[in-house]
């Protein structure tokens, strides 16, 4: 009796403490490469998530996520020109002035974030392994495309989920050449020469887009890239901080400052005479 | 969530990276649902500063939820990887303000995660190691949040104060100073000005446009620890579900310590 019993019932506190899932998770330190998100137990989690964390649709959500803003890069005969500003903001209120929007995926490949700042840190981080991964098993490094598709494919993946990214991916491989891809969380992945992401991208394109061209000097492209950011950051206020502006060569990525937007503005009024309509007189 | 890229009314056209306009029927069987609705906010709010050799995180004690005070002392900072319960041995603090079950549930996965790092690799876990695997638990959780605002502090391997602020779902930075909760927004600008010297000029060189901005350095801990005590009696005069008491601990090479200072009750 008492072996049917045991059978056919289960511990009354079977249910508490750790399950066994939980259990495993807890001995095995590293986080499991499969990739476990957790779920609210409920038949459509995608509309739960969007009433606490969506702004957009309900500006008085409780869960504010911090998020991304102004972002360009460019191809030149010198290479790629990634620019961003710093600002990441939370609803009204202004998260961090210092945020690093340019993601090392490694030496010599390049991301940019904007959108949710979460989800861009985590799936480049995650890209960054893939990369490191493929370069394992073939025994050479991937190309952009490569990169970038792995990325989009991913992102793809979770759609409607509520991810928001809008990335591009710059790299130079001897395959491609400097290469530059656009990605975003709609599944988007497009190549191209010129890309500003985010929501002061218009005035960025409206600097950008006037003074490009394939042939502009190492110089001319690094002030280029920087000047569109601050432009984007003086009509943008979902924009601002600091410039983060990078280059990347043939031999891998250089890092060319992460510089105030302030005494920038300044100099560029008071040296070049733009910004004529801020006064600078008290 | 697609606050910044959406939020410009003229930019309407511009994907906005996020969740489709989905329609607010409830399925094919048109049944209506509950409002699943498993957070609360309980108020309160944390604070972290570090400098040369050490990191100080700082949060006030009470919790509540609407209006009602629930308790007045519910610690929001915590050891982690500690050897018992008391949190002997721990290097690592963290804290944690929003929904307080979230809190308590994800500082005690972080430290047993910490621990059994510790047993597995007969070493302590780096603070820059815990920051990332902090940021993955999170992450693990983007589609059911934990709702909380978390600073990680520590010291670094060089023996540098190390602080790492997170948003609910995982992103992360490491700072020097960083506040969070209910009184964030009256804090974070007092810090910036007191911490960063942020819109301090050399009263010296110059005027208008020729005066240097004053460059942040490094505050001794006693500097801290005031700045500290001084954020904390401002936002609880102004903030209603600040206040009660301030628990502060502070990390240095010597190990963790603990203070406490009574704030207003009412």
């Amino acid at each position: 009796m008492d072996a049917l019993v045991a059978t056919y019932s289960r511990p009354a506190f079977e249910d508490e403490g750790y399950s066994s899932d939980e259990h495993q998770e807890l001995i095995q330190a590293k986080p499991s490469l499969s990739l476990n998100f957790a779920l609210p137990p409920m038949r459509n989690p995608s509309a739960f998530l969007r009433a606490l964390t969506d702004d957009h649709a309900n500006p008085s959500c409780p869960i504010k996520l911090a998020h991304g803003t102004t972002t360009l890069a460019f191809r030149f005969q010198g290479g790629i020109i990634v620019a961003t500003d710093s600002r990441a903001s939370a609803g009204d209120w202004i998260a961090s002035q210092t945020v690093k929007k340019v993601i090392e995926i490694n030496n010599c490949l390049l991301g940019t974030m904007a959108g949710g700042a979460a989800d861009c840190q985590y799936w480049l981080g995650y890209l960054g392994m893939q990369c490191r991964l493929h370069e394992l098993r073939h025994k050479r490094r991937i190309s952009v495309a490569a990169a970038s598709k792995i990325l989009s494919n991913l992102v793809y993946s979770y759609k409607g989920m509520g991810l928001s990214m809008g990335t591009m991916c710059a790299g130079v491989t001897p395959q491609e050449g400097p290469a530059l891809y656009y990605i975003d969380s709609e599944g988007t992945r497009l190549a191209g020469n010129l890309f500003c992401v985010g929501s002061g991208q218009t005035f960025a394109y409206g600097v950008l887009d006037a003074e490009y061209h394939y042939n502009l000097s190492e110089e001319e492209a690094l002030e280029l890239g920087s000047r569109s950011i601050l432009a984007a950051t003086h009509r943008d206020a979902f924009s601002g901080g600091f410039i983060n502006l990078y280059h990347v060569k043939e031999d891998g990525w250089v890092k060319h400052g992460f510089r105030d937007t302030n005494p920038i503005f300044w100099k560029t009024k008071l040296e070049k005479g733009e910004f004529s309509n801020v006064t600078a007189n008290l | 969530m697609a606050s910044i890229l959406g939020a410009n009314p003229t930019l309407t056209s511009i994907p906005s990276y996020s969740f489709s306009q989905a329609s607010h029927n409830n399925g094919a069987t048109g049944n209506k649902e509950h409002a699943f609705y498993p957070y609360t906010d309980n108020g309160g709010s944390t604070l972290g500063i570090t400098g040369n050799d050490f990191a100080i995180i700082a949060g006030d004690t009470r919790l509540t939820s609407g209006y009602s005070i629930n308790t007045r002392y519910s610690p929001k900072v915590f050891r982690i990887g500690g050897d018992d319960e008391t949190g002997e041995g721990a290097h690592i603090i963290l804290s944690v303000v929003g929904f307080a079950a979230d809190g308590t549930a994800l500082k005690e996965r972080l430290n047993a995660i910490v621990k059994m790092y510790k047993y597995q690799h007969g070493k302590k876990m780096s603070v820059k190691a815990c920051a990332q695997r902090l940021a993955t638990i999170l992450y693990g959780k983007r589609f059911f949040p934990y709702y909380v605002t978390a600073i990680l502090g520590g010291l670094d391997e060089d023996g540098k104060g190390a602080l790492y602020s997170y948003d609910p779902v995982g992103s992360y930075e490491r700072e020097q100073c960083r506040a969070a909760g209910a009184a964030a927004s009256l804090i974070m600008p007092f810090l910036d000005n007191q911490v960063n010297f942020k819109n301090q000029y050399l009263p010296s060189t110059g005027e208008g446009h020729d005066l240097l901005a004053r460059q942040a350095e490094p505050l001794p801990r006693h500097e801290v620890e005031q700045l500290v005590r001084d954020a904390f009696t401002s936002a609880t005069e102004r903030h209603i579900e600040v206040g009660d008491g301030l628990q502060m601990l502070v990390i240095t090479q010597e190990g963790i310590e603990e203070a406490f200072f009574p704030l207003k009750r009412d």
